[in-house]
């Protein structure tokens, strides 16, 4: 069997995308990790939970309006809702296309990140609106975090419905961008520790998660490669310049990866990544890398 | 030829071993839809447009198929010509990818991107298989082949194929066009030219392209993708989607696992 053909072009999907897919990652894997600790009920862990809820806001304040600018016509933002199609007006939701869902789930999980922020605001005694406490309930937060799971893997689906090189030669993107959303969150919520000391009690499941994490993101990554040798097509994206980026990828993996060979799944090694501020900050960089060699080598 | 008829299916049969790459089609296309042209490509062959975008909706691509080395007198190698085109396939890649909804199936079964609709989020440039849409610079939005929509609408031939002068661009209603390539095939392998074949004529490809070709060589040797690989966007979404939701549970997991190792230090610390 030969290689996979490709012919189709380059839809110049290039920063505003990648701003979007960076934040979509920490904002959904965030939320999550803040809701299993919220979960957990024990009152220790609620700071923590709240610096998730936190983090998960601002990018979906921004989310809309990077890829609105994304758009060749971005006033018209609102047609991923609407069909404007004369004579067939109505909403337009097409399960089969990954963009279609993915702007009904921005306005979901875009409602829900206000809620949980708006509730973390009110619970730390910096807002007043009762209302936001009573909505933003366990139930409430579990139903938010199927949605923040989806938000921060689903953009790698998308890349892959299509007919592009790479892109469409993997069934990995998914799963590979939700694990590094996930790990990245979970190193800029203990980075933001430094600015909450009552968090502290909960960097150590913070820091063991992201060592699974680091390590699913591994075991992913070389899933994606596998898939790309089988199409031929891996010269395209793990070739030079790209390779670069690769090695920020791995040096972002290596602080999890360090603390599951040496501390396993201890939570005592958590002072590295809380402490430092390097560490985190090349955790994030990693998370950025990934989706800048994925989404760049195949257009530019 | 008969009046166009809304409700019956149009397209193109472009017949390459006739092309002789005048580009009167290009030139047809843009003068009636006012495309403005992008600014010259100097690339190998006589081809300075370079590829189908928001600017060219035909584009005659040259193929230097010339033996380095003369064999024999006239052994039939020469350059390749193909006046490419928006297929407007019956399974549409980027119908099928469009959020907006602004790709639509007109009376005339061809593929039509209603400007006023699109917003230009370019779903259908990564989806479409054949290089054919691209954005405009101008209006932000994404443009391609109409099968000239508003000649139909008013019982005209398509500019390209009315331009055409060595009928390689012929247009009609496409169950005609599918007899007229068949014969032609026939007529072409009587007379010794094997290499011929038909693209898109019938159903293996997208389910068949209103657009379709004569080939004097292989698909990809033109940037169309065999049968094999004529597949749709939505394929990877089963994939894409499990491989998520697997890394969903085994992340959900994993932090419950981090978890039980926060209470049990909890715990011990305690005791």
């Amino acid at each position: 069997m030969g290689d996979v053909q490709h012919f189709a072009g380059p839809p110049d999907w290039l920063w505003y995308i990648l701003a979007y897919f960076f934040l979509a990652g920490l904002s959904g894997g965030s939320y999550v990790l803040a809701t299993l600790l919220r979960l957990r009920g024990a009152p220790g862990d609620e700071p923590m939970a709240r610096i998730g809820y936190y983090i998960a806001f601002p990018p979906m304040v921004l989310a809309p309006i990077l890829l609105a600018l994304d758009l060749g016509q971005p006033l018209r933002f609102w047609h991923m809702l609407w069909n404007t199609t004369p004579g067939h007006p109505g909403v337009n939701f097409k399960y089969w296309s990954p963009m279609s869902i993915g702007s009904w789930a921005l306005i979901v999980f875009g409602a829900v990140t206000t809620v949980s922020f708006a509730a973390s605001l009110v619970r730390d005694g910096k807002l007043r609106l009762p209302l936001v406490t009573w909505l933003d309930n366990r139930p409430f937060n579990v139903f938010g975090s199927l949605f923040g799971l989806f938000i921060a893997g689903y953009t790698g689906v998308l890349l892959s419905v299509s007919n592009q090189p790479v892109w469409s030669d993997t069934w990995a993107l998914g799963g590979l961008f939700l694990a590094s959303g996930l790990a990245g969150s979970a190193a800029l919520m203990l980075l933001l520790t430094r600015f909450r000391p009552e968090a502290r009690p909960s960097a150590g499941m913070l820091s063991v998660s992201e060592r699974l994490y680091a390590l699913l993101e591994l075991a992913l990554i070389a899933v994606f490669a596998l898939t790309l040798i089988a199409a031929g097509t891996q010269g395209q994206v793990f070739g030079l310049p790209w390779l670069v980026l690769w090695l920020v990828v791995l040096a972002g993996l290596i602080p999890g990866l360090y603390g599951l060979a040496t501390e396993r799944l201890s939570p005592n090694g958590a002072a590295a990544l809380r402490h430092s501020l390097a560490v985190p900050l090349l955790v994030l960089a990693g998370v950025l890398a990934l989706r800048a060699a994925v989404i760049f080598s195949i257009q530019v | 030829m008969p009046h166009i008829t809304p409700g019956q299916a149009y397209g193109f049969f472009t017949d390459t071993s006739v092309c002789i790459g005048c580009k009167a089609c290009e030139v047809a296309c843009k003068q009636w839809n006012q495309l403005e042209g992008n600014a010259p490509s100097f690339l190998d062959g006589f081809d300075n447009t370079g590829r189908l975008d928001a600017e060219n909706w035909r584009h005659v691509q040259f193929h230097d198929d010339v033996p380095d080395e003369t064999l024999s007198e006239g052994n039939g190698k020469a350059w390749l010509l193909m006046s490419d085109v928006c297929k407007h396939c019956k399974q549409a890649s980027c119908m099928e990818v469009c959020p907006t909804n602004a790709i639509i199936r007109t009376e005339f079964d061809s593929v039509f991107i209603q400007p006023d609709v699109c917003n230009g989020c370019r779903n259908c440039i990564a989806a479409c298989p054949y290089d054919v849409i691209g954005a405009s610079h101008t209006t932000g939005i994404a443009q391609k082949c109409t099968l000239c929509y508003d000649r139909l609408q008013n019982d005209m031939t398509p500019a390209c194929a009315k331009a055409c002068p060595t009928e390689s661009i012929k247009f009609g209603p496409v169950e005609e066009l599918r007899r007229t390539a068949v014969e032609r095939l026939q007529t072409l392998h009587a007379q010794g030219v094997t290499q011929a074949s038909l693209y898109g004529h019938d159903e293996k490809v997208y389910g068949g392209l209103n657009a379709f070709f004569l080939l004097m060589d292989k698909p990809e040797k033109y940037g169309l993708p065999d049968e094999r690989n004529a597949v749709l966007p939505s394929r990877n979404n089963a994939g894409g989607y499990l491989t998520a939701a697997v890394t969903a549970v085994l992340g959900v997991l994993g932090g419950l696992i981090a978890l039980r190792r926060r209470r049990e230090k909890v715990s011990s610390e305690d005791g």
